[in-house]
């Protein structure tokens, strides 16, 4: 292969690689048995799925009352944990579908875990809405579908939005991730000996023959569902957090939640990307694909997002002095000040003082600290749903109605257990299948270069 | 051609001219799909498959049942019970000392609800709480359910046999028999018992009160000559002043006193002043124009202070009076200047300070006006010095024979191991009381009364006033009336029934003219449920008035202004739970107190300041005279008291009660020949902390908020909108996109008085009665799992140490614009054409999406399997033990039992509207107004709740609406709740 470096910009795959290369070094972890630590992994995430299944039976049999929720605070651990995994489902989207219609090439190294991320975030996410039901086995209620009794749901109520949204979302996100797959399992089928795995692969690649005509569908749905996807990316966010701004409670009733939530939740996802990828490139050899250059990047998009969280905390502390109604300026100074002041603060430094050391150029190369920072990213994002729900709820219009909120082991295990699932899940996926995708990072692996090349020649 | 149900729909085409009233609504069981083809017009092979899929999965559906349940119809019905009407009888309440006249609502033979009897002139068709959850007494699994001879069951005949054995030998042998009980104030009972004592002569017949008012009686012996309370008419003064009575809550006759209390706080009419002298924060204290904190020590100096100004200004004579609590020249100028028009009462027990109280009112003119001996109370007639004196015959071995009835001295007596001691010497003890308690557990034998809901009595609760009581269900268990016992065991062939029938034909029927038939007399005044005689051209006996005069007494005053060292312990009934009677029942358990809100416990309320100073905070324990109880801190506490309630602790009453909250009986003691319900005692030691209450309301201050609305009577008379400002602002500025609802034919909606809501939790209880409300133990109230569709919030103002109190009833507010309804994603819940926001129970599964946008927090959420109504299995928490085959006989059959995981709140009592409206429509003719009343409004003694059609204009719940004090809670949200509040009116003159 050609041996052209930029002088510019450093190549989007390091250690100048072959096709063949990528392919072996992409599908080594595959082809190989696990090393000793994903068996620890897997071990540790699938008792803490365990848990959480566990937990969750006992809810649906006992009841929600075993959950600390009262009269009052009718929502609390589990929307909190239900926003904020839809949250972290965003990112993925918003790389494979947004930054391939702006051809951010740098994102091919990314989008297939990313996009893996959103189906087990949004997996982990829908099943907070089916428990939190008090009679979870009369879930179909919400769909609206024919029936003898005339029976039809309220169109008026965010939470129907809510389940087509992510009913959508989801299907969509399938979708994209499995057509974006094809080329990748054809690979791994090539690779294999004759045997069952070889006939399972060959299925799932629907018998992709890499031919002119198959490359061609294949570009062509890939960019009609990145079209499709990107508007998903603004309103299933946006729908969910109608679920709190439809309300008249002070602290929900606002006007920028929608665009507020869809930058907090793409905040929140990439702040988990980057907590997956830093793991996985170290422990799957894959530093020469997803490089510092990626993390960077990133880091660039959490400035952006965490600076548009700060500014709606801003502006929502701005509006509720602003309004002039006692509801809403009490809502914000027993947020602040209250007996849920502990999380607040917590949602203020962890979202809004971390983002803004990322414009260290230093810091926002250095992996450790990028880890790191990821991880205090997505406490405070859980914290800020928790801020949002449970302190606007506690102490709403009638004093006599104050009361506090504890949340019980069972909902602590609902979040560890959801943890459980999405860990369980990834931990499975990159087994099965390529964690990078290797026919896009081919497809960049020339065009860098050869763009490189042709830079050269004109400069020349 | 086929045709398919053509019977059922071809009578659907009538000829035009056809006059005959239209049919009824038929069911039709076809669905729409197959509609075509049943008009018999034509039919397909495709809409023969239709059919055949249809019947197909009908068949299907209906075999996926889980159980099974079978019921089995009378063989012969019985002619009155129609299955799904409800009937109607009149009765008496009659437990102990309490009396309410009431009517018993049974559904198929089963009583399920207890509601006021407006013809008595009484208790005016008010209730409480404890008349409200009396019905659920019967329904008690724990009550004894046989004759018990030594621990062991035995029939009715060897008990009897036995029993009257050993009192005849007893009696031959001139030993003494002694009958205890509380006051009887049944006129045939009394002859039953005067029967006893003929036939077992030797006889003597103790009564005992619990909560006694004996000092009261021995003061009023002295003072006018007669050992009775007279008849308090609350409604004629203009000006009361309490000492610690306690009569909007619990003293002597709270209903009656309520409803006589309530007519006199109208603004519009003359308003009447209430001013409380108190140590503890009572009901009565909360809706007082003036409430002053003194220690139980300081009542007699304050009292000699007002007897002094009070004879000063009517006399003009000078009397001796140590310095006084407080400023009382004021009230004393109130007090005189409207001679014959106030009222001034004491709840102490003490006989010098009653004295004192029946000088103050003599000097006032108040005998024979606002105090009525010709008219006396007969509920309360008890010497506490007759039961003492039991007690020391009993251990000086001197009785034979102890008969009880209703009475618990081994739980309520001063000194109860006196009392165990001495029922150990006695040779044969017998409980006729109907419920395990302390005393019956101690007794040999046990023959058990009945229920007063399947039971024959008459009761006089005032003088010439009668009341009947009638069984509305046959015993449950082998149980049988105690008059019933005592006829069979002095030999009497009759049944206590026809006892009563010819007491009546013989004693009562004279009284009157109207009838001459006993018969008819007996059956009209059983329908009547009350008998009144009063004669207008017989004037009472001349009142003798003995003149005492009074010198101040040093050594009453029992403990001087000494600020530190002592504490008083103020002992006092509360409001739900009383004496500890009803200790066995979860709704009176789950009843919040109306004053601190906490359920399910008793406490030591102490002031904040003195709880600061001792470093004690909400929850600690502390030791006091040896009894542990946890410490609540209560604004308005006097500085140097404890208040204690009574009535908690029974260890011997059943699942619901035992262990209930602490024993503070304990502290009574005798003081000169009277029990005291205060006590000095010394430093308090904390022993511990951490222990959490079961309070529904965990923040007491309004915060700013306009949510109760008050104003003095002064500026109210200036301004009637005075202290509603607000609404007129809101309803000025409220503007709305949307076209407002029509509501053609009724618009149903409430009005609640809060100058006239006493907080006494009647309509809470009422409504958990009536619509099925679960109970859900204290473990359930911590965690703020509470059920109850209308709560009383409790707001304090003003200085924390010595606060104004606010009550604030709060249910559904059916708002016409409703949070609740847009955002159910199933749509269970929405508006009626008449107003109500409707719960479809069996379309909620749950998000409780509604509740979070309630602003008014009214609903409520089955957190767990509360009622046994769930799918799941062996997952019922049913602490209090509501779930039981008995237990559930008290479900109202027109209410839906709640599933696990529903939200449900207030309907307005919906199945009442609808069946008031069935009635009007079978009678072809338009409600009546007022014709609907809720539980809640029903229940109320004060009036404060009354329940209508906003359309009606005419009514008087719309000429309240109309008036300047009307508002909606939360008015400046445009939620336009169906439910309004008039503003609280204090009278600060």
């Amino acid at each position: 292969m050609s041996i052209f470096q930029s002088s510019l910009r450093k190549p989007l795959i390091e250690g100048k690689k072959s096709y063949q290369e990528i392919t072996s070094q992409i599908l080594d972890p595959l082809v190989n048995k696990p090393i000793k630590l994903w068996y620890f992994a897997i071990t540790l995430s699938g008792g803490a799925m365990l848990f959480g299944l566990l937990m969750m039976g006992w809810t649906i049999w006992q009841g929600i009352g075993t959950w600390g929720e009262n009269r009052t605070v009718g929502w609390a651990f589990e929307i909190s944990t239900f926003v904020w995994w839809i949250g972290i489902g965003h990112a993925g989207t918003f790389i494979s579908a947004i930054l391939l219609l702006f051809r951010q090439r740098w994102r091919n190294s990314i989008n297939r875990s990313a996009e893996a991320m959103t189906l087990f975030a949004v997996i982990c996410a829908a099943l907070f809405p089916f428990i939190h039901l008090g009679r979870p086995l009369l879930t179909f209620f919400i769909f609206p579908y024919p029936n003898t009794r005339l029976l039809w749901v309220n169109f008026n109520s965010p939470l129907v939005w809510d389940v087509f949204a992510i009913a959508t979302y989801f299907t969509i996100s399938l979708v994209f991730w499995y057509v974006g797959l094809i080329p990748d399992i054809a690979t791994l089928r090539d690779k294999l000996r004759k045997g069952l795995k070889k006939t399972v692969y060959n299925f799932l690649s629907f018998s992709w023959k890499g031919s002119a005509r198959d490359w061609h569908r294949h570009e062509v749905t890939s960019i009609m569902l990145a079209a499709i996807a990107t508007p998903l990316v603004l309103s299933v966010h946006s729908i969910v957090s109608m679920d709190f701004a439809d309300s008249i409670l002070p602290g929900w009733h606002t006007t920028i939640f929608p665009p507020y939530f869809v930058a907090g939740a793409i905040y929140s996802g990439f702040a988990m990307v980057l907590t997956l990828l830093i793991i996985a490139r170290k422990l799957m050899n894959l530093e020469d694909f997803i490089t510092v250059e990626h993390v960077e990047s990133m880091n660039k998009i959490l400035i952006a997002t965490g600076s548009i969280v700060a500014l709606a905390y801003i502006t929502e502390t701005f509006m509720s002095w602003y309004s002039g109604i006692e509801y809403e300026q009490y809502m914000l100074q027993n947020r602040m000040t209250g007996p849920y002041a502990w999380a607040y603060w917590i949602m203020i430094i962890c979202n809004v003082g971390s983002a803004q050391l990322l414009w260290i150029k230093k810091l926002r190369r250095s992996l450790l600290f990028t880890f790191f920072i990821s991880i205090v990213i997505n406490i405070g994002m859980w914290f800020e749903r928790f801020v949002i729900i449970v302190t606007s709820l506690h102490r709403d219009f009638l004093p006599s109605s104050w009361t506090m909120y504890k949340p019980t082991i069972v909902e602590y295990g609902l979040l560890i257990g959801t943890l459980g699932i999405f860990f369980t899940a990834f931990l499975l996926f990159i087994r099965v299948f390529p964690v990078i995708s290797i026919s896009e990072e081919k497809s960049i692996l020339k065009t860098e270069n050869a763009l490189q090349v042709a830079k050269e020649i004109h400069h020349g | 051609m086929k045709k398919y149900r053509k019977d059922i729909l071809s009578e659907q085409v009538r000829p035009k001219d056809d006059l005959s009233p239209e049919p009824a609504y038929e069911f039709d069981p076809l669905p729409e799909l197959i509609k075509d083809s049943a008009t018999g017009l034509h039919s397909s092979r495709r809409d023969f498959l239709k059919l055949c899929g249809y019947s197909f999965a009908l068949a299907a559906l209906s075999s996926c049942r889980s159980k099974i349940s079978k019921a089995i119809p009378y063989v012969i019905a019985p002619n009155e019970i129609t299955p799904g009407d409800a009937l109607y009888y009149s009765s008496s309440y009659v437990n102990g000392s309490d009396y309410c006249s009431i009517i018993v609502k049974t559904r198929d033979g089963r009583p399920i609800k207890i509601e006021g009897n407006p013809r008595s002139s009484m208790t005016r068709g008010g209730t409480n709480a404890r008349v409200q959850a009396s019905v659920l007494d019967l329904y008690d699994m724990e009550r004894f359910k046989e004759p018990i001879s030594n621990g062991v069951p035995v029939s009715w005949d060897e008990a009897d046999g036995e029993i009257t054995a050993r009192l005849k030998k007893i009696s031959y042998d001139h030993g003494s028999i002694v009958l205890l009980t509380p006051t009887v104030y049944s006129p045939s009972t009394e002859a039953v018992i005067t029967d006893f004592i003929e036939k077992f002569p030797g006889t003597a017949w103790v009564r005992y009160d619990a909560v006694s008012y004996s000092a009261m009686l021995e003061a009023n012996l002295i003072s006018f000559g007669r050992q009775v309370i007279p008849r308090f008419h609350f409604d004629k003064a203009d000006v009361i002043v309490s000492s610690g009575a306690d009569f909007l809550g619990t003293w002597l006759s709270p209903v009656e006193f309520t409803k006589q209390f309530s007519s006199r706080r109208d603004p519009e009419g003359s308003m009447n002043y209430l001013i409380q002298y108190e140590a503890g924060l009572s009901v009565t204290g909360c809706t007082a124009d003036k409430r002053i904190q003194i220690r139980p020590s300081q009542e007699y100096a304050l009292l000699l202070n007002i007897y002094r100004e009070v004879v000063k200004l009517t006399e003009g004579r000078e009397s001796n009076a140590p310095s006084s609590p407080a400023d009382v020249r004021d009230i004393a100028v109130k007090l005189t200047s409207s001679p014959g028009r106030s009222l001034v009462i004491s709840g102490s027990n003490v006989k010098d300070i009653q004295l004192l109280v029946n000088e103050i009112n003599r000097y006032l003119g108040n005998i024979g006006t606002t105090i009525d001996f010709s008219r006396y109370m007969r509920t309360h007639e008890a010497i506490d010095s007759g039961m003492a004196d039991l007690v020391s015959r009993m251990n000086a071995g001197d009785v034979d024979a102890l008969i009880f009835w209703n009475v618990n001295p081994a739980y309520t007596w001063y000194d109860r191991d006196a009392f165990t001691k001495g029922l150990k010497k006695v040779g044969i003890a017998i409980s006729l009381s109907g419920s395990p308690d302390e005393t019956s557990s101690l007794v040999q034998y046990i023959c058990p009364d009945n229920h007063y809901l399947e039971s024959w009595n008459d009761a006089e609760p005032e003088k010439d006033l009668f009341s009947l009581m009638q069984p509305v269900i046959s015993p449950l268990f082998n149980t049988r009336q105690m008059a019933d016992t005592l006829l069979k065991w002095s030999g009497s062939a009759i049944s206590y029934y026809d006892f009563i029938r010819s007491y009546w034909a013989v004693n009562m029927l004279p009284r009157q003219k109207e009838y001459s038939d006993p018969v008819a007399f007996f059956d009209h005044s059983l329908q009547e449920g009350v008998f009144e005689t009063v004669d207008k051209n017989v004037r009472p006996a001349a009142l003798l008035t003995r003149p005492v005069s009074h010198v101040f007494d040093p050594s009453l005053l029992k403990t001087g202004d000494d600020r530190e060292a002592l504490f008083e312990v103020v002992l006092y009934e509360p409001v739900a739970i009383g004496e500890g009677r009803q200790a066995n029942n979860p709704w009176l358990h789950e009843l919040p107190d109306p004053v601190t809100r906490i359920c399910w416990d008793n406490y030591a309320s102490i002031s904040g300041l003195q709880a600061k100073e001792n470093s004690l905070t909400e929850g600690d324990l502390i030791d006091i005279g040896g009894l542990t109880f946890p410490v609540h801190i209560q604004p308005g506490q006097a500085y140097g008291t404890l208040s204690i309630a009574l009535g908690y602790g029974r260890k011997v009453c059943g699942m619901a009660g035992n262990g209930v909250g602490s024993d503070a009986w304990p502290f009574l003691t005798m003081d000169n020949g009277n029990v005291s319900y205060t006590r000095t005692l010394g430093r308090i030691g904390k022993t511990g902390s951490g222990y959490l209450f079961a309070q529904t309301q965990g923040h007491h201050s309004m915060e700013g908020r306009a949510l109760i609305r008050e104003t003095g009577l002064n500026e109210f008379k200036v301004n009637p909108s005075a202290g509603n400002e607000l609404h007129e602002h809101y309803t000025r500025h409220a503007k709305s996109l949307y076209k407002e609802r029509e509501y053609p034919h009724h618009h149903w909606g409430m009005v609640i008085d809060l100058s006239k809501c006493t907080g006494c939790g009647a309509c809470v209880i009422a409504c958990q009665a009536e619509n099925n409300v679960p109970v859900v133990g204290k473990e359930e109230v911590q965690r703020v799992h509470e059920m109850h569709w209308i709560r009383i919030d409790r707001y304090y103002s003003g200085d924390d140490m010595d606060p104004e109190v606010g009550f604030q009833p709060v249910l559904c507010q059916h708002c016409e614009n409703a949070p609740c309804e847009n955002v159910c994603p199933v749509g269970a819940t929405n508006h009626s054409g008449e107003g109500l926001n409707q719960m479809i129970y069996n379309r909620c599964f749950g998000t409780r999406y509604c509740n979070n946008n309630c602003p008014y927090k009214v609903r409520r959420f089955n957190w767990f399997n509360y009622t046994g109504a769930g799918t799941l299995r062996g997952n019922l928490r049913d602490k209090a033990g509501m779930t039981g085959d008995l237990r559930r006989m008290v479900l109202n059959p027109d209410v839906t039992v709640r599933s696990q995981g529903v939200i449900e709140k207030c309907s307005f009592c919906i199945q009442r509207i609808q069946a008031a409206k069935l009635k009007a429509k079978t009678e072809k003719r338009a409600l009546y107004p007022g014709e609907i009343r809720t539980a809640c409004s029903q229940s109320c003694p004060a009036n404060a709740i009354i329940f209508g059609d906003l359309n009606d204009k005419e009514s008087e719940m719309n000429r309240l609406i109309r008036s300047g004090r009307n508002y909606n809670l939360l008015e400046e949200l445009f939620t336009k709740p169906s439910v309004n509040y008039l503003t609280r009116i204090r009278n600060r003159t």
